[in-house]
């Protein structure tokens, strides 16, 4: 029998935590903070985007490569359509998560025919991953009006109003909408749901189900999605849209990954709710999203004409494992801080107020990790510490185990008792605020293409708050579903004979003349690949 | 012209994105071990996940993978350890692989699920022996508890339902992934997991009285009271808002 291991481990030699409070922080400071270390202003590992309707934005590589790449119908792509399509419907929806799959109900129930296609199977997304909650303004000293205040705050006041308005406003109805389907939020003891705070907020304003949130969520839709009467394709991504007339969306082609075959979709609406790129692993960065988050939905949009906003934003989650190695990225709840969890560098002192808002408490961890006071892994990685410990202390034992149980649970299988050690902890990538530019009903520039959820911009300028996504899926999937079935009944008739891929060709012809010769990635990226050969190489 | 193998063998024809550069390491100097995955020999480094290890050895994973966070269900596996005749349950994302272990992924297992609308459903409590009859045939083999990955006790949930102490259920089961693991061994025929869904459904939808907060957050709303501040708010110019929101 071989011994125990030895190797070295970041417990070994754990300093004493100093509880003395973090200086607080200065508006200038923050700036000065977020300037240096958030990686969304830092100017190494950004592109200047050449073709497109955002010709002349800086973004990040990654976003660059998939957006200005080639389609994967190949050079020998198919000129011609097939004689007709495969399928016509008034709504095709293109992903199926929380937007994906509110639209869809609602959709159905309004009459339309409606088919979803998704990549992995209904409900594999961001959204039933969701921890903390969901931001929903009922406190008695609370209101609509503070809510979209905090979120344009929280968004460095680049948020779009019009859009946080709506949120906010027909955010306690869509709450009640999933509470008369069966989905359990906390309550306190005189029934009203529990509410907590949020970081970067004025008001304990997030619902939440323990933190299997968005999990408790989805098991409900999922289970009325399917017996909704909606078509559901699953393991079906799309990898192109259909231009109709007048350069109008009018459908998507759509792979089987199990044989490789392509459907063709003709559709009076397309709504993308393909959610977001945390897969891409924006500047090396490990990731919270779920598998297949590659940003399928803004490489179509885009392909096809439409304008992106905010493409430069994401959001690095302050709290991501970064030990044990094998769960690099799996998100620790910004509630855990709300809680009362305490950071440490590597000398055991506290370096910034817990609650500020994410980037910030992201860009100090980038810091003190980049200026020597991290906690080196045996990966060599480096972290600093998360202590959910203080929450029992000052909440009463136990307060850990019952509140987030999830989280002991996963960190428990990886041999990390949370309750009574630090998790150690480095910046995930976890949200794309950007994303294709919307109006109130999911409006692209390109009329026909809806956009809902994480993969469109401008509700949340650019940083987000916890808990307004989750409440953003709902709000918009609704909306934008019931607002895309209402115009498909208006959508003057086209023929099959009138759809077309020739956007795609006159995207590659752009390409030729700004990058000659240069090879290019293929795109929408579907699923990561992290095979290797045995010899250690990537596939 | 002949569309299906136009993307036939896509990976092998694409040129990645440099983005995929990230990787799952092993920690360093981790030792080699042996494992079987779908019931062929492997070395792999300890400290991988066996989806990580499926990686590392070459596999394709499509079936099989969700959100690789531990709360999807997609990626249920069972194993075996050497000398143990027991057979053992896991979520291949969150399970690191051992020296000898063979596994397999159960990437998603047939189920019967009812048809039902909980908010119209005449009598909820009933209505569970209508819509699932056999979850009042549990044989208290316990066989399901033993499988869930989740470690919750899933024959308790099962009688619990069929007591019509969905309350109860809905404790016992929230960590539910919906693998349905608990399926593959019933030997009632149940969808445990199922079952559990309905219990907690009709308890937060028919149980449980609408929360009062939201229902007088719902009512203001729609009597307008936050209109004139809203639009107020959405009128201001950019400097004007940011006055405004810009003070905590």
């Amino acid at each position: 029998m071989w011994g125990e291991m030895t190797a070295p481990t970041p417990y070994d030699h754990l300093p004493e935590f100093d509880p003395s409070e973090p200086v607080k922080m200065e508006a200038s400071e923050r700036k000065k903070l977020l300037d240096r270390y958030y990686p969304d202003y830092r100017t190494e590992h950004k592109s200047t985007l050449r073709v497109g309707q955002n010709g002349g934005d800086i973004v990040p590589d990654e976003i660059a490569e998939i957006l200005q790449s080639r389609s994967l119908l190949g050079t020998n792509h198919p000129k011609d359509l097939p004689s007709q399509p495969d399928i016509e419907v008034d709504l095709l929806i293109i992903g199926g998560g929380g937007a994906g799959m509110t639209a869809a109900i609602f959709a159905q129930e309004a009459g339309a025919s409606v088919l979803l296609a998704t990549k992995l199977r209904v409900g594999d997304s961001n959204t039933v991953m969701a921890e903390g909650g969901i931001q929903v303004a009922l406190g008695e000293d609370d209101s609509p009006v503070h809510h979209f205040k905090d979120a344009y705050r929280g968004g460095h006041f680049t948020g779009d109003p019009e859009l946080l308005s709506t949120l906010v406003k027909e955010g306690p109805d869509i709450i009640g909408w999933l509470i008369r389907k069966g989905v359990l939020f906390d309550r306190d003891p005189s029934g009203n749901l529990s509410l907590r705070k949020g970081g970067g907020t004025t008001r304990h304003r997030l619902i939440s189900a323990k933190d299997y949130t968005g999990l408790e969520i989805i098991r409900v839709l999922k289970e009325d999605l399917m017996n909704s009467g909606v078509a559901i394709w699953e393991f079906s991504p799309a990898v192109e849209l259909l231009q109709g007339p007048e350069g109008s969306c009018a459908g998507a082609v759509i792979r089987d990954v199990d044989n490789g075959s392509l459907k063709w979709v003709k559709a009076k609406s397309v709504l993308l709710a393909t959610g977001g790129t945390g897969r891409l692993h924006i500047g090396s960065f490990a990731t919270s999203n779920h598998f297949g988050a590659t940003g399928d939905g803004l490489v179509m949009a885009y392909r096809l004409g439409a304008r992106l906003v905010n493409m430069e934003s994401f959001q690095y989650h302050p709290t991501g494992v970064i030990y044990p190695s094998e769960m690099a990225g799996m998100l620790i709840t910004e509630a855990v801080r709300g809680a009362g969890a305490r950071m440490f560098n590597v000398h055991g002192k506290r370096f910034i107020p817990e609650l500020e808002t994410r980037d910030v408490v992201a860009a100090a961890i980038i810091r003190e990790c980049e200026e020597g006071r991290g906690v080196r892994t045996p990966s060599g990685h480096y972290g600093v510490y998360l202590d959910l410990t203080t929450i029992d202390r000052e909440m009463g034992e136990g307060t850990v185990a019952r509140r987030f149980p999830n989280i002991v649970k996963l960190m428990g299988k990886h041999q990390v008792d949370c309750t009574v050690q630090p998790i150690l902890v480095y910046p995930t990538l976890h949200y794309q605020n950007g994303g294709v530019s919307v109006d109130v009903s999911g409006h692209t520039t390109i009329p026909g293409l809806y956009v809902a959820g994480e993969v469109s911009g401008g509700v949340h300028g650019k940083n987000r708050l916890m808990g307004n996504s989750l409440l953003e899926v709902f709000v918009y999937g609704r909306r934008v579903g019931l607002a895309a079935i209402r115009e498909s009944a208006d959508r003057k008739p086209f023929s099959w004979h009138e759809v077309s891929l020739g956007h795609v060709f006159r995207f590659e012809g752009e390409l030729e003349k700004e990058f000659p010769g240069t090879p290019l990635s293929e795109a929408p990226v579907l699923f990561p690949d992290y095979r290797k050969h045995p010899d250690g190489s990537k596939v | 012209m002949n569309q299906s193998s136009v993307l036939c063998g896509l990976k092998a024809q694409i040129r990645l994105p440099r983005c995929a550069v990230f990787q799952y390491e092993a920690p360093e100097g981790a030792r080699l071990i042996q494992v079987w995955i779908n019931g062929k020999e492997w070395t792999v480094p300890e400290g991988l996940t066996l989806i990580q290890a499926m990686w590392h050895t070459g596999h394709e994973v499509i079936h099989g993978i969700g959100c690789l966070g531990g709360v999807c269900g997609a990626c249920a596996a069972v194993y075996r350890m050497p000398g143990n005749f027991r057979l053992f349950n896991a979520l291949a994302c969150q399970t690191l692989v051992k020296e000898g272990m063979a596994f397999s992924l159960i990437a998603s297992y047939p189920t019967q699920r009812a048809h039902y609308d909980i908010e119209t459903l005449a009598d909820p409590k009933e209505g569970l022996f209508e819509l699932y009859p056999e979850s009042a045939t549990c044989r208290n083999c316990n066989a399901c508890t033993e499988v869930c990955p989740q470690g919750i006790d899933v024959r308790t949930s099962v009688w619990q339902a069929a007591f019509g102490d969905f309350k109860g259920v809905a404790e016992s089961t929230m960590s539910c992934v919906m693998c349905g693991l608990c399926v593959s061994r019933c030997i009632a025929e149940m969808a445990p997991h199922e079952i559990a869904l309905y219990a907690r459904r009709a308890y937060g939808s028919r149980e449980l009285p609408f929360p009062d907060n939201l229902r007088h957050r719902i009512d203001a709303v729609q009597n307008g009271s936050f209109d004139q501040d809203l639009e107020r708010l959405t009128h201001l110019t950019s400097e004007e808002l940011k006055l405004e929101c810009g003070v905590k």
